[in-house]
C-alpha cells in the first residue's frame, strides 16, 4: 500500500460491527478499510458484503452511546448507513480515517488510477467518441463547417477541447480574436446541427461587453457566419436580464441588438450553480425527513426550489429546439461561463431534437461531446454532494438536473429512449465517485496532462459490454425518428424518485413490477419468433410438396 | 356515438371554436344540442359532453372574436366554447341552463339509456353482483354472526339495506334499542370479516350520547360484538372524525361512546374532515391545476394549501390503523363518523382492500363498491349532485375513495387486477346518470324507483369490456404471497393524480403509455399463441398429406393432380394464411382460425 494511505488508515480492522442499511436485513462482521474502501465482510458465504468507495462518502457523524460508537455514513450517492462499533477508541480511529479518506486532495491518489479492470474490455472507452469521428458524420451532412486546430495546445482556451468545429469561412486568426471577446476564451463553436433543416446550435461563454459596449467584429463575423441570407438567428441567453445586466460590471455582458441586429436575443432564468447546489441540499433534507406530515413534505418540496429547476432548464431547452426545428433559426446558447447552464440547454435540446441521442451509444457521446469535451468542470462540481458540511465552493448538480431532465423526458415517451432509468442512475453515481477515469478532471486538457486514457479504464469500456448494456437497455424501445415535445406544465414533472427516494423506500414491488414487464416483452418476442419460423417452414414445405407442383 | 343523427335536435350552431385550455390552440366546428348531450363535431372527431356531467356554465362577456362559454365537468373537464354570435351563444346557456338541472329522477338518463338489451339481458346484469353471496364468502352466518330479518321492511334503519348481519349474541331489544341511541337509526352491523382472525369490522353511525346519556341496549351491542371474537378482550371503536367535531356534536345530543359506560372498548379518534371542507378543498385544488402557465412553484404551493393530498393520506392512514387492528392484532373495530355514511363507508371499503386481495379484483371492487357504498347508504343522489338540491350536501367523498384506491395502486402495482382505467370509467359513471346503480341516496329509494326494471346496470357493462380494464402487470401469486397489503404512508408517497383531475388535458401526459403498450403487447401474444396453434395443426396435417401422397404417388398421381386442381388447393392455402396472418396482424380475430386450417387439411386429405 502506498504511504499515503498507510498514514491515514489508524485502524485497518475491526470485528464485531454492526452495519444498518435501509430495507436490507442487519449485517454483523469485520470492518476494513483500505486506501479506498470501507469493506465490511462478514465472512459468511451467502450475506452480502459492503464495498463502499471513500470518495463516495460526503459526510460521517459520529456519537457514543456508552462506549458504542455509532456512525452515520452519508454518500454522494444519496445511501445513508450506519456502523455500529464497540470500543471508543476503535470508533474515533476509525471515524477519522474515513474522514480523511475521503476527502483526499489529490486526484492522482483517486481510485480510478489504482483500479485494474476484472473484465475483458472489448472496446476502450477512450477511442469510442472522439471528435474527429463525430466531424465525419458532420461531415456527410453539410460542408459548411471544418475541424479548427486553433486549440491544440489548449492555450486559446483552456476549456475546450484540442479539436472544435467551425464555420468554413471563419479562419483561426479570426478564433483568436474571438476567443479574447468571450468569456474564458470560450468562443463560439458548433454544438448541434440539425439535418432536417440544416439549422444549428453553437454554444459560448458570455460575450466580454463590459460597462462601456466593448464590440468585436470578428465575433459579429463568426456568428453571423451561420446564417442563410436573409435569415434570423436566436440568441439564447440563460440568464435573467438583470443578471446579465449585472455582469456588465465584471467586464461580462451580453450581444447589443445594433451590433448583431440578424439575431433575437432571449433571456431565461437558469440559476447559477452555488444557488442549484443549496437546492440540493433541501431537497435531499425533505426527502430524509421522516416526520409525517403532507404539508410540512409540500412545503419542503417547494422550498427546495428543485422541480422549478427542473422545469427552467427544460422549458429553454424547449425553445432552443423549437427555435432550430419549428422556426427554422439557428440557436447561440450562452449563460456566464458557458459551462454550466448553457450545456445542460444544448445537451437537452439534441436528445428532443435528434433521435441519435436517445440510443446507448447515442447518448454516451453526447455526454462526451456536450459535457466533458465542452469543459463541464466534473470535478468541482461533483466534489461534494448534498451531504456536504463545508461551505459549497464550486460543488453544484448541474449534470444531475441534467440527468433529471433526461428522466423526465423519458417518463413522458417510455418507448422513445434505447436506454432506461437505470442507465441514467449509473451516470449520476459515477460522476460523483467511481472506479472509472471518465469524469475525472474539469476539462480536456486536464484529462490530458493526468494521461487518463492511458492510467485509467473508461466508464464506456465496462458499459459497452452485453451483460452490462443489457441492463441498461429500455425493453421498450422501439426507435422513433419524430422530434419529441415534452410537457413543462408542472403536473406533467415528478419527482425522480429513483435517485431521491430511492434509499427512503423499499423499491421490491416496483423492480417486480419492472420484471414482469420484461418477461411480457420477451414472452412476446419469443412468440412471434416462433411464428415467424412456422410460417417459414410451411412455406418450405409448400415448395417441397410434390402435389402443389403444376406441370 | 351519432347521436345527433337520430336524436332531436334542439339546436344547432355553426362556427364554433373550442379553445384548449392550457394553450392557444383552438379548432372550429358546430356545436349541436341534444335533449341528453352537448355534442361538437369538427371535421375528424367529434367531443359529446352528457349533461349530467356538466357541473357548471358560465357565459363570459363579448370579446371581438366571439362569445365565450366556460364549462365545467364533474369528470374535471373544462370546455372553453367560443361563439360567434352572442344570440347563439346565450341560446346554448339558457338551454344548457334548463337541462343540465333535472328535478326529479325520471328525468335522468339512465330512464330513457337503451343499450339495445332485451328484458333477461338486463336481468342478468343487475344479478351480477350478489351480496349474500359475498358475505357467504366471507363466511357468514357462521356461529357468531347471523343474518337478521329486523330491517326485511326498512322500519329501523331506512338509509341500510334489508339484509343485515349482526352477532348472533344480539337480540331484537338489543338492535331495535342500540339502533334508537344511534344518529339516523344506523345501529352497528357487520361489514367485513377477517375469517382468519374472526375479527369483524363493523359500521354505525355516532351515538347520540349528548355530555352523559347512555343506552344499555348499545352497550350491549357492542358487548356482543367484541365478545364474537374470542381471540381479542377488547373492541376497537375507531371514530374518523376530527376530536374537536366530535366533541362540538355532544351539544347538539350527539358524539362518540364513553369508554367508561362500554366494557372493553378502545377508543380512537383518526381524524377525517367533514364532507365540506373536502368540497372545498378540492375546489382549491381545481382552481390550482386550472391555471393557464402555472409555475412550479404556486403549484406546490397551491397542492399544499388545498390539503387534498392531506385528506387523502387521513383517509389512508385510517384504512392502515383498521387493517392492523384486524389483521395483526386479530381484534374486531367499530368504525363511525357522524352519520357513517361518509368517512365511515372511506375506511371500510379501504380497509377490507387491504385486507383482501379479492376486492382487488375486477369482481371484488364491484363487489366492494356495492357492499359498503351502495347499499350501506352512502348518499351518492347527494354527493353527486344527481339532481337540483342542496349545493351542501355536493362533495368527492367517493372520488376520494377512488384516489386512495389508486394511490396504492402506485405503492402495489402487482397486486390490482384492474388499472387506472376501470377507476376512471367507475368515476365517469357514478356522475353519468347513465345506469342506474348509482341513482338514489339508499337501497331503499332504489326500489321504489324500480331500478333494476327501469335501468341497466353498470357492472355488467364494464364486466363485458373487462379486457379494456385489466392491469398487464397484476400477479394472481402476488396477491397470494401479500394477501395483507401493508402501504407506506409517508407524504411522499402521496402523489397529483394527473389522470384524474387532468383527464381530458392530453398535453399533460405521457405522450407514449406503457399501459397501453403493455396491454397491446399481451394481447398481440394471446393472438399469436393461438395462431402457433393453428400454424402447427396445418403444419402437423401437411406433413401427413406429404407422408401420404408420397405413398399414393405412383398410382394416382394424374388424378391426385386434377382433384388439387379441383378444390383449388395452392390458392385456397394462400388464403388461409393471409387469414391467419390477418388474425395475427388485425385487432380483431375474424374467424376461428384452427378451423379454417382443418377444414383446409380435411379437403387436402380427401385427395
Amino acid at each position: 500500500m502506498i504511504m499515503e494511505f498507510a498514514e491515514l488508515i489508524k485502524t485497518p480492522r475491526v470485528d464485531g460491527v454492526v452495519l444498518h442499511r435501509p430495507f436490507m436485513p442487519t449485517v454483523e462482521g469485520t470492518l476494513c478499510l483500505t486506501g479506498h474502501h470501507l469493506i465490511l465482510s462478514s465472512r459468511q458465504d451467502n450475506t452480502e458484503e459492503l464495498w463502499l468507495l471513500h470518495s463516495n462518502i460526503d459526510s460521517i457523524e459520529k456519537r457514543f452511546v456508552g462506549s458504542l460508537g455509532h456512525i452515520t455514513v452519508k454518500c454522494k450517492d444519496l445511501r445513508m448507513i450506519q456502523l455500529e462499533i464497540t470500543g471508543m477508541e476503535e470508533c474515533l480511529n476509525i471515524a477519522s480515517s474515513i474522514e480523511a479518506l475521503s476527502t483526499l486532495d489529490s486526484v492522482s491518489l483517486m481510485y480510478p488510477f489504482f483500479y485494474r479492470p476484472m473484465f475483458e474490455v472489448i472496446e476502450d472507452g477512450w477511442n469510442s467518441f472522439l471528435p474527429q469521428n463525430a466531424f465525419k458524420d458532420l461531415e456527410s451532412m453539410t460542408d459548411e463547417w471544418r475541424l479548427s486546430e486553433v486549440n491544440k495546445d489548449f492555450s486559446l482556451c483552456p476549456s475546450y477541447p484540442p479539436l472544435v468545429a467551425v464555420p468554413k469561412d471563419v479562419d483561426d486568426e479570426t478564433l483568436k480574436k474571438v476567443a479574447t471577446f468571450r468569456h474564458g476564451g470560450r468562443f463560439p463553436v458548433l454544438s448541434y446541427y440539425h439535418k432536417k433543416n440544416g439549422m444549428v446550435m453553437m454554444r459560448a461563454g458570455q460575450p466580454l461587453t463590459g460597462t462601456n459596449g466593448r464590440r468585436c467584429k470578428e465575433d459579429e463575423k463568426l456568428i453571423n457566419a451561420t446564417l442563410r441570407p436573409g435569415k434570423r438567428g436566436y440568441i439564447i441567453d440563460t440568464r435573467a436580464i438583470n443578471v446579465a445586466q449585472q455582469a456588465k460590471a465584471r467586464g461580462g455582458g451580453f450581444e447589443l441588438e445594433a451590433n448583431y441586429p440578424q439575431w433575437r436575443r432571449i433571456h431565461k432564468a437558469i440559476e447559477r450553480y452555488n444557488v442549484l447546489q443549496e437546492s440540493l441540499i433541501k431537497l435531499v433534507e425533505a426527502c430524509n425527513d421522516q416526520s409525517h406530515s403532507m404539508d410540512r413534505w409540500l412545503s419542503k418540496l417547494e422550498a427546495s426550489n428543485w422541480q422549478t429547476n427542473v422545469k427552467e432548464i427544460l422549458t429553454t431547452a424547449c425553445l432552443a429546439a423549437q427555435c432550430i426545428d419549428r422556426e427554422g433559426a439557428s440557436v447561440l446558447v450562452h449563460g456566464t461561463e458557458g459551462t454550466d447552464s448553457t450545456l445542460q440547454v444544448t445537451s437537452l435540446a439534441q436528445i428532443i431534437l435528434d433521435p441519435g441521442c436517445r440510443t446507448i451509444k447515442g447518448f454516451q457521446s453526447l455526454v462526451e461531446r456536450e459535457w466533458l469535451q465542452a469543459g463541464h468542470p466534473f470535478q468541482q462540481r461533483c466534489a461534494q454532494s448534498a451531504f456536504s458540511n463545508s461551505k459549497p465552493r464550486y460543488e453544484a448538480p448541474v449534470f444531475l438536473l441534467f440527468l433529471d431532465c433526461v428522466w423526465q423526458i423519458l417518463r413522458q415517451f417510455p418507448c422513445s429512449f434505447e436506454f432506461n432509468e437505470s442507465f441514467l442512475v449509473l451516470l449520476f453515481e459515477h460522476a460523483y465517485a467511481s472506479q472509472f477515469g471518465t469524469f475525472l478532471g474539469n476539462s480536456a486538457a486536464e484529462r490530458a496532462r493526468l494521461c487518463l486514457p492511458e492510467k485509467t479504464v473508461s466508464l464506456w469500456s465496462w458499459v459497452n459490454r452485453p451483460q452490462e448494456l443489457e441492463r441498461l437497455t429500455n425493453p421498450l424501445y422501439e426507435p422513433n425518428s419524430l422530434v419529441i415535445w415534452p410537457s413543462v406544465a408542472p403536473q406533467s414533472l415528478l419527482l425522480w424518485e429513483g435517485v431521491f427516494l430511492r434509499w427512503n423506500r423499499s423499491s421490491k414491488c416496483l423492480d417486480e413490477a419492472y420484471e414482469e414487464m420484461v418477461h411480457i416483452i420477451e414472452y412476446n418476442k419469443e412468440l412471434q419468433t416462433k411464428v415467424n419460423s412456422l410460417r417459414r417452414q410451411l412455406a418450405q414445405l409448400e415448395t417441397e410438396d410434390p402435389l402443389l407442383h403444376t406441370p | 356515438q351519432k347521436y345527433y343523427h337520430y336524436v332531436h335536435l334542439f339546436l344547432q350552431v355553426e362556427q364554433v371554436r373550442l379553445l384548449d385550455r392550457f394553450s392557444n390552440k383552438s379548432i372550429h366546428g358546430t356545436l349541436y344540442l341534444t335533449a341528453t348531450h352537448l355534442i361538437f363535431v369538427e371535421s375528424n372527431s367529434n367531443n359529446s359532453i352528457l349533461h349530467h356531467h356538466i357541473a357548471s356554465v358560465e357565459k363570459l362577456s363579448l370579446t371581438t372574436s366571439g362569445c365565450p362559454l366556460v364549462i365545467q365537468c364533474r369528470n374535471f373537464r373544462v370546455v372553453n366554447f367560443v361563439i360567434q354570435r352572442e344570440r347563439d351563444c346565450h341560446d346554448v346557456y339558457s338551454s344548457l341552463l334548463r337541462l343540465l338541472r333535472p328535478v326529479c329522477y325520471d328525468e335522468l338518463y339512465a330512464f330513457s339509456y337503451n343499450p339495445k338489451q332485451n328484458d333477461q339481458q338486463r336481468e342478468e346484469g343487475w344479478q351480477l353482483i350478489d351480496l349474500g353471496a359475498e358475505f357467504e364468502r366471507m363466511g357468514v352466518p357462521c356461529d357468531q354472526w347471523q343474518l337478521t330479518d329486523v330491517n326485511r321492511d326498512y322500519k329501523v334503519c331506512e338509509t341500510y339495506p334489508r339484509d343485515l348481519y349482526v352477532p348472533v349474541t344480539a337480540s331484537k331489544p338489543i338492535i331495535v334499542g342500540s339502533s334508537k341511541f344511534r344518529s339516523k337509526g344506523r345501529f352497528p352491523v357487520l361489514t367485513y370479516f377477517y375469517q382468519e382472525k374472526k375479527a369483524a369490522v363493523c359500521r354505525c353511525s355516532q351515538p347520540l350520547s349528548g355530555f352523559s346519556a347512555r343506552c344499555l341496549e348499545d352497550e350491549s351491542m357492542l358487548q356482543a360484538i367484541s365478545k364474537a371474537n374470542h381471540n381479542s378482550r377488547f373492541l376497537y371503536v375507531m371514530d374518523t372524525r376530527p376530536k374537536l367535531n366530535a366533541l362540538a356534536n355532544r351539544a347538539a345530543g350527539k358524539g362518540y361512546e364513553n369508554e367508561d359506560n362500554y366494557s372493553n372498548i378502545r377508543f380512537q379518534f383518526v381524524g377525517i374532515e367533514n364532507i365540506h371542507v373536502m368540497r372545498s378543498s378540492l375546489q382549491k385544488l381545481l382552481e390550482v391545476t386550472g391555471t393557464r402557465s402555472l409555475s412550479m412553484s404556486d403549484y406546490l404551493v397551491g397542492l399544499e394549501s388545498s390539503g387534498w393530498l392531506r385528506h387523502i393520506k387521513a383517509v389512508v392512514d385510517a384504512a392502515v390503523f383498521l387493517t392492523r387492528a384486524v389483521t395483526v392484532e386479530g381484534a374486531s373495530v367499530l368504525v363511525h363518523c357522524s352519520d357513517g355514511w361518509d368517512r365511515t363507508a372511506q375506511v371500510c371499503a379501504l380497509g377490507a382492500l387491504l385486507m383482501d386481495p379479492y376486492y382487488r379484483t375486477i369482481k371484488g371492487f364491484m363487489v366492494l363498491i356495492e357492499k359498503d357504498w351502495i347499499s350501506f347508504g352512502h348518499k351518492f343522489a347527494d354527493r353527486c349532485d344527481q339532481l337540483d338540491g342542496d349545493p351542501k350536501e355536493v362533495s368527492p367523498i367517493f372520488t376520494q375513495f377512488l384516489e386512495c384506491v389508486w394511490q396504492l395502486t402506485e405503492q402495489f402495482p402487482q397486486a390490482f387486477e384492474f388499472s387506472e382505467w376501470f377507476l376512471l370509467q367507475i368515476h365517469e359513471h357514478v356522475h353519468s346518470c347513465q345506469y342506474g346503480n348509482f341513482l338514489g341516496n339508499n337501497q331503499r329509494q332504489r326500489e321504489e324507483l324500480q331500478l333494476r326494471e327501469r335501468t341497466h346496470s353498470l357492472w355488467a357493462f364494464l364486466m363485458s369490456e373487462k379486457q379494456n380494464h385489466l392491469n398487464p402487470f397484476y400477479s394472481p401469486a402476488y396477491s397470494e404471497a401479500h394477501p395483507v397489503l401493508e402501504p407506506s404512508t409517508l407524504p411522499y408517497h402521496f402523489k397529483f393524480w394527473r389522470s384524474m383531475y387532468h383527464q381530458f388535458d392530453r398535453s399533460m401526459h405521457p405522450r407514449q403509455s406503457i399501459l397501453k403498450t403493455i396491454l397491446t403487447l399481451k394481447e398481440n401474444s394471446r393472438k399469436a399463441e393461438s395462431t402457433l396453434q393453428a400454424l402447427e395443426s396445418v403444419s402437423t396435417l401437411l406433413h401427413i398429406v406429404i407422408f401420404l401422397s408420397f405413398k399414393l404417388e405412383p398410382t394416382e398421381s394424374t388424378d391426385t393432380e386434377r382433384t388439387v386442381e379441383g378444390s383449388s388447393g395452392t390458392e385456397s392455402r394462400k388464403q388461409s394464411y393471409g387469414e391467419l396472418e390477418g388474425t395475427y396482424n388485425s385487432d380483431l380475430v375474424k374467424e376461428e382460425p384452427a378451423v379454417v386450417s382443418l377444414e383446409f387439411g380435411v379437403a387436402r386429405m380427401t385427395c
